[in-house]
């Protein structure tokens, strides 16, 4: 029984809690038992089960009197981006070994306020670049589906949150997203994850990757799960300039699954070259879920769509540059030790050598190239002209009427860990070419599991909303969950 | 263009990252590669495009200039690598 409950949707362990079925505290220890067991997953970093203990038995008392908001006792896994008081928080990265944030993030502080468990912090690729959880100074975490003798990538750089989610080794879990984050992992694993609008939730207490991109969002078992937890993060925060100041609605509330008279956008750039059949096919059945819910599709151009990865590489090194110039070995994290003679300049270049991995020094250099002087104007503003254009194709369609866009999550299946290991970096960068274009325009986008492939890997469809219209979004992605009817899971081998 | 080892050093110079010399070649390499597939955004015609600068358009929010915070001295050296005396603490800078 203990086991069972951990596999339980946030929906319905929210109505057990309050029918008194259970106690935040019997399923926090059946999360734990779990967390316990999955070693081989290498999902959760840092364990903070004392403090989730406490904050069960805080919020077991709140539901006993009656407050009890959604996410009151509901044990959740937390990425290790998020700046968490007094637990380490150092973003898969040697260079922040041993931090331990004096301050909470707002989204983090958001989730404990509403009475949110936190069971520990989770793998994920370092500083949030890569697409496969490989480049983390904790190893590489592991998906919980397998076909044969390999282990795969659960994706990234959310990739311990989708494991967790997974295997159900926590209620759900938080996410980040600058190129597809969220939503890749998501797909890999068979669950739902959604970036919402830009400006959503606070980046505040975030570690910054690429500012004008990063967005946190839910990783969750359901799409309703998705729109009570998103609720809980969500709101505006003074101390993120860029948070927006608009109402968060009940989103929940919103999920009718009548999608009648809606119009379904499906964009014909993102029939690429060399696309597997069976992601076309899954494409196509999603289409026709929609089409039989009583969606109008539509077939629409977004004609800058194959520029989106090649400015990307210019925007998101450009910020993240600019954002990691804060590891210097003298307010936190790693500090090299010098020799004799050295200096303040050898500590920077010796310590950031040391500190951070192959794939943050790389797009850290890149960033600084592009920035250079002679380059800026070729580069980096020529990419964020792009941008323009990219935001515009989108623009346009919903001026056209557009209320939703399907595509598929990502170009294939999860595949093994180490199988890139000797593809040049463009090659690992292309998981991202269908979430990409969201995170640049700075909309809505949520990956829906939809179906097997042939060798039995779940595969994810994404579906890209109006700016700031999650609930409408949200609404459509139930439709097409309701549709799809995903039940799978993965066979328990850890 | 082609990143040379000696555009390669400079970059990991400015980066302030330490890069040693028979490192040099691989990085140029791995450069060459992403800069040759972000060479495609010279295709795009962007005559009369704005450079984004805010992807949503939404004016940045004004508050009072008052002092809201300070105060946090043992915090904010809490997790320093070198602490003394109240200070951070780092190699000469000046001679």
């Amino acid at each position: 029984m203990m086991s069972d409950m951990s596999k339980m949707t946030l929906a319905q362990a929210r109505d057990a809690l309050r029918a008194g079925e259970l106690t935040s505290a019997e399923l926090t220890e059946s999360c734990l038992e779990r967390i316990g067991a999955a070693g081989a997953l290498n999902a959760f970093v840092h364990d903070t089960s004392d403090l989730a203990r406490a904050q069960a038995t805080e919020a077991d008392a709140r539901i006993q009197a009656g407050d009890a908001p959604d996410l009151c006792g509901i044990p959740l896994g937390i990425k290790d981006l998020f700046c968490t008081e007094g637990v380490p928080s150092q973003a898969a990265s040697r260079i922040l070994e041993g931090f331990r944030p004096q301050y909470e993030s707002t989204v983090t502080r958001n989730l404990r306020a509403a009475g949110g468990v936190m069971l520990g912090k989770l793998n994920m690729d370092e500083f949030a670049m890569g697409s496969s959880n490989e480049t983390s100074v904790y190893g590489d975490a592991v998906n919980p589906w397998k076909v044969d003798d390999r282990a795969l990538t659960p994706g990234g750089s959310s990739g311990g949150s989708a494991a967790a989610v997974a295997a159900d080794l926590c209620i759900a879990a938080t996410g980040t997203d600058t190129g597809g984050s969220i939503r890749q992992p998501a797909a890999f694993t068979g669950i739902v994850g959604i970036k919402p609008t830009y400006g959503r939730c606070s980046r505040w207490g975030i570690v910054a990757f690429a500012s004008s991109l990063d967005q946190a969002g839910p990783m969750t078992k359901s799409v309703r799960d998705a729109a009570i937890m998103l609720g809980a993060m969500a709101g505006h925060d003074p101390m993120d300039s860029t948070s927006a100041d608009i109402p968060v609605p009940d989103f929940e509330a919103m999920l009718t699954g009548d999608i009648r008279g809606k119009v379904i956008g499906i964009p014909r750039e993102y029939r690429m070259e060399g696309m597997p059949e069976e992601i076309e096919a899954l494409w196509s059945r999603g289409t026709e879920m929609l089409r039989d819910a009583g969606a109008e599709i539509r077939d629409i151009s977004l004609p800058h769509t194959k520029y989106a990865l090649p400015a990307y590489y210019v925007i998101a090194p450009a910020e993240a540059s600019s954002n990691l110039a804060r590891y210097d070995g003298v307010r936190y994290g790693h500090r090299a030790t010098l020799e004799a003679g050295e200096g303040i300049t050898e500590m920077y270049e010796k310590t950031r050598a040391e500190g951070f991995g192959a794939e943050v020094q790389r797009r850290v250099m890149v960033g600084t190239y592009v920035l250079s002087a002679g380059f800026y104007d070729a580069y980096y503003n020529r990419a964020r002209k792009v941008r323009t254009l990219i935001k515009r194709d989108f623009d346009q369609a919903f001026e056209a009427g557009v209320d939703a866009i399907l595509t598929p999550a990502t170009p294939s299946a999860a595949f093994g860990l180490d199988e890139m290991s000797d593809a040049d970096p463009v090659q690992m960068y292309l998981n991202d070419v269908f979430t990409v274009t969201v995170n640049l325009a700075g909309l809505p986008g949520i990956s829906v599991p939809a179906g097997l492939n042939g060798a039995g890997l779940p595969l994810g469809l994404q579906l890209i909303g109006r700016p700031w219209e999650e609930g409408d979004l949200l609404n459509t992605a139930y439709a097409l969950e309701s549709a799809a009817g995903f039940v799978e899971k993965p066979a328990q081998w850890w | 263009m082609s990143i040379d080892l000696e555009t390669a050093a400079r970059v990991a110079k400015l980066a302030r990252i330490r890069v040693s010399d028979d490192a040099l070649p691989e990085l140029a390499a791995e450069f060459n590669t992403i800069l040759g597939f972000i060479e495609q955004l010279g295709e795009v015609d962007v005559e009369g495009v704005e450079p984004m600068t805010s992807v949503t358009p939404m004016r940045l929010k004004r508050r009072e200039d008052v002092v809201t915070d300070g105060h946090q001295q043992d915090k904010v050296l809490a997790n320093a690598p070198d602490a003394r005396e109240g200070f951070f603490a780092v190699p000469k800078v000046v001679e």
